[in-house]
């Protein structure tokens, strides 16, 4: 392809070529990894925005009785706190390492539409300064939570507008992203990669694009119809009008199961990726692990009224969205069979990738359990709505996302700066982390059970003790990604030990095989696929 | 060659895609009807609000057993009315055509059009509640300070489940916004003739 197009070949040969104006080289990338970046140092800084919401949420949970704000501003942190954290921030570190990762994985020299994935990215600053410009409007911003349940977030004043086009921006963002990483796995992967020869997380992205594309047109559609019914008129959800509240939840939830495993697919690629490299082992069941994700993605499309349980269903839809919903631990369980299976007589080492990849495995595992006891009918009555509910999602998606999220940070690092994190201070941030999101976390478990509802300011004396932990372990837990900030600081900048090509011993696909950093660009000739290259070379384990 | 044909590739599943987003923004919309058609005629829930187009004349009252028909009554925030049912239950044989009064009391200074939608629980046996006669099937004005009485008459139908010993029948009261405005302007709540 270089020899018949010189042109080409100008510009996209193997030695650093970029851009050297800072607009020309952020603004008007249409880099990958640029893009990447771009991508990840957003997510980073929402993770701390999102962040801070919550540690004012702990603030105010800290004793009971209303010390630090007015309820309704606390109601604007709980909703808030949960838009920036799924579209702010885990959804864009994902969005980010996919373009980072997935063309030097799979041997491509870019994106497949570059133009596009500039405009996904750049989108999305916009987006969120709407969303958050409304809490300095008349009124405050969104404080119906971050499901937007009508009638009640549509009582808000103008920040329904905004906030409803805020999610249309960040909706268009995604599906961008995701037509964009479909296009680049089917038509631009190197010759000899087959699918199953591909690594776990380009097909966990592959599925996730796929459920992206799916459902984030719904979550449109549903906005737009609070839209209207707020703002022209119609009758959607006005019971008054003949319309019918609970269909905006089963709309709502239709988009929202999906979403939920569009946070959680694309970290179990990143931790299938990690606990083969530090077993020095492939991968147990690579085959195994592409059908549970797949299988997990189709049936997170029949579940979603797992979410509404007690507005009153017929019995037989109960049973039916119970029984699906427990289907789920399956597949999920092959997974972590299969993780333990890797780990087995591997010769294992412990660097903070893999500390994150195993207390991933643990701690998903826990919330999974929590999960499975919340699809039982009859118990979820109870926990409907309380802070066992709380517990749940917070390990699955803080312990689950986030801990995948930091592991491939530590993981990927070297080969995109060039040089080593300081792994002292990696394994300080990485056991400061784990065992304050358990003092933050777990106790939110009995508060549920002990029955003290979510998204309340003010508290029955009776939980004050846990609340006191929970938040003491909050505060920790805030103080300790700190830590994290300063090991990516110190790394790309300070850090004198350079990384070699392959980074960790037992490292292996394409991305190991460019150098450290990696080229601004790469693969700009398709390598040639040899024996032991690839992880899963052998498609027959 | 190669690369012209990818980008032809990439443009493919580009459009691909947005045909697939478009198809799915509107699956979000159809769900608007499917929800209704999924409630009436999988689980049997009666979500149309109307006069039974079932025939009293030959129900056949039976006597041996009864059910209890709850009465709720709710009136939303904005609406300054106070509605309440003249007894909160009722003893009924299935078969039997009953009458109830309601009270509803305009306490604000101007008049009001207010709508009342009813509701039926157990949801899945909504279709074995009959109305025949029920304030919430028209627009009530009331002026300021005004009090009605107002009737339901209702039959619970003898096919209904002999599990079922309860029924709830609530009600919540909504300005009607439209017809208010309307009131104010032209004194009658009804749109002009023509």
């Amino acid at each position: 392809m270089a020899a018949a197009n010189p042109a080409i070949h100008d510009v996209h040969d193997d030695h650093d070529h970029k851009p050297q104006g800072f607009l020309d080289r952020w603004l008007f990338t249409t880099n990958h990894k640029d893009i990447g970046t771009l991508y990840l140092v957003f997510s980073l800084t929402m993770f701390f925005i999102g962040g801070t919401m919550a540690m004012l949420i702990r603030a105010e949970l800290f004793k009971p009785g209303m010390q630090l704000m007015q309820p309704e501003f606390f109601n604007e942190m709980t909703s808030m706190h949960a838009l920036v954290m799924i579209f702010g921030a885990v959804m864009p570190a994902f969005v980010g390492l996919g373009n980072w990762m997935i063309p030097l994985q799979i041997g491509a020299p870019d994106m497949a539409l570059p133009r596009m994935n500039n405009w996904s990215f750049w989108i999305l600053p916009f987006a969120f300064l709407l969303l958050l410009s409304t809490i300095f409007m008349p009124g405050g911003g969104p404080q119906g939570g971050w499901t937007m349940y009508p009638p009640l977030a549509l009582q808000g004043g103008v920040n329904v507008a905004f906030s409803i086009f805020a999610i249309h921006l960040m909706g268009i963002s995604s599906i961008m992203g995701a037509i964009n990483i479909i296009a680049t796995i089917l038509n631009m992967r190197a010759p000899g990669m087959d699918l199953l020869k591909m690594p776990v997380f380009v097909w966990s992205w592959l599925i996730t694009a796929f459920l992206l594309i799916a459902v984030m047109p719904v979550l449109a559609g549903a906005v737009t119809m609070l839209l209207t019914d707020k703002f022209f008129g119609t009758s959607f959800f006005h019971a008054a009008g003949g319309g019918d509240p609970v269909m905006y939840q089963h709309i709502f939830w239709f988009f929202g199961h999906p979403e939920v495993y569009i946070m959680i697919l694309p970290a179990f690629g990143i931790i299938s990726e990690i606990i083969p490299t530090f077993s020095r082992k492939p991968i147990f069941g690579y085959q195994a692990m592409v059908y549970a994700i797949a299988s997990i993605a189709f049936l997170s499309f029949i579940v979603w009224a797992h979410h509404m349980f007690s507005v009153g269903m017929p019995l037989g839809g109960e049973l039916f969205f119970m029984y699906a919903t427990m289907l789920i631990a399956i597949p999920t369980g092959v997974k972590v069979f299969n993780w333990i299976s890797t780990m087995w007589g591997g010769a294992m080492t412990f660097e903070t990738p893999m500390l994150f990849a195993i207390a991933f495995v643990v701690l998903f595992t826990i919330g999974g359990f929590s999960g499975v006891m919340c699809a039982i009918v009859p118990a979820d009555f109870q926990y409907q709505d309380s802070y066992f509910v709380v517990a749940h999602f917070h390990y699955v998606l803080v312990t689950g996302a986030v801990f995948a999220i930091m592991a491939s940070a530590y993981y990927w690092l070297p080969k995109w700066s060039g040089h080593m994190y300081s792994e002292t201070w990696g394994k300080i941030h990485f056991w400061s982390s784990v065992i304050s999101v358990n003092v933050l976390f777990f106790p939110q478990h009995f508060l549920g059970l002990a029955g003290m509802p979510r998204r309340i300011p003010d508290y029955n004396v009776a939980f004050a003790d846990f609340n006191m932990i929970s938040s003491i372990g909050g505060f920790w837990f805030g103080a300790s990604q700190l830590i994290f900030v300063g090991v990516i600081i110190h790394c790309v900048y300070f850090s004198k030990q350079k990384a070699t090509t392959q980074v960790w011993e037992g490292a292996r696909g394409l991305e190991w095989t460019v150098p450290s950093p990696a080229p601004h660009h790469t693969f700009s000739t398709p390598p040639v696929l040899k024996p032991g290259m690839l992880a899963h070379d052998d498609v027959s384990h | 060659m190669e690369s012209k044909t990818v980008a032809h590739r990439n443009a493919s599943v580009l459009k691909t895609g947005a045909v697939v987003v478009a198809c799915s923004f509107l699956f979000g919309f159809a769900m608007v009807p499917v929800y209704r058609i999924v409630c009436e005629h999988v689980f049997g829930i009666k979500l149309a609000n109307g006069a039974t187009s079932a025939t009293t004349a030959n129900l056949v009252e039976d006597t041996s057993r009864t059910v209890t028909v709850q009465f709720v009554t709710n009136v939303n925030s904005k609406l300054p009315w106070t509605f309440e049912a003249e007894r909160p239950s009722i003893e009924v044989h299935p078969g039997k055509l009953t009458e109830v009064w309601f009270d509803a009391t305009n306490t604000g200074g101007e008049a009001i059009v207010g709508n009342a939608v009813p509701s039926v629980a157990p949801s899945n046996v909504s279709q074995f509640f009959n109305k025949t006669e029920c304030f919430c099937f028209t627009e009530q004005t009331l002026a300021a300070g005004e009090t009605r009485r107002m009737p339901v008459r209702f039959f619970v139908d003898p096919q209904l489940p002999k599990s079922v010993r309860e029924l709830t029948l609530s009600y919540t009261f909504y300005t009607n916004e439209v017809a208010t405005r309307r009131l104010s302007e032209t004194g009658s709540p009804l749109p002009a003739a023509g």
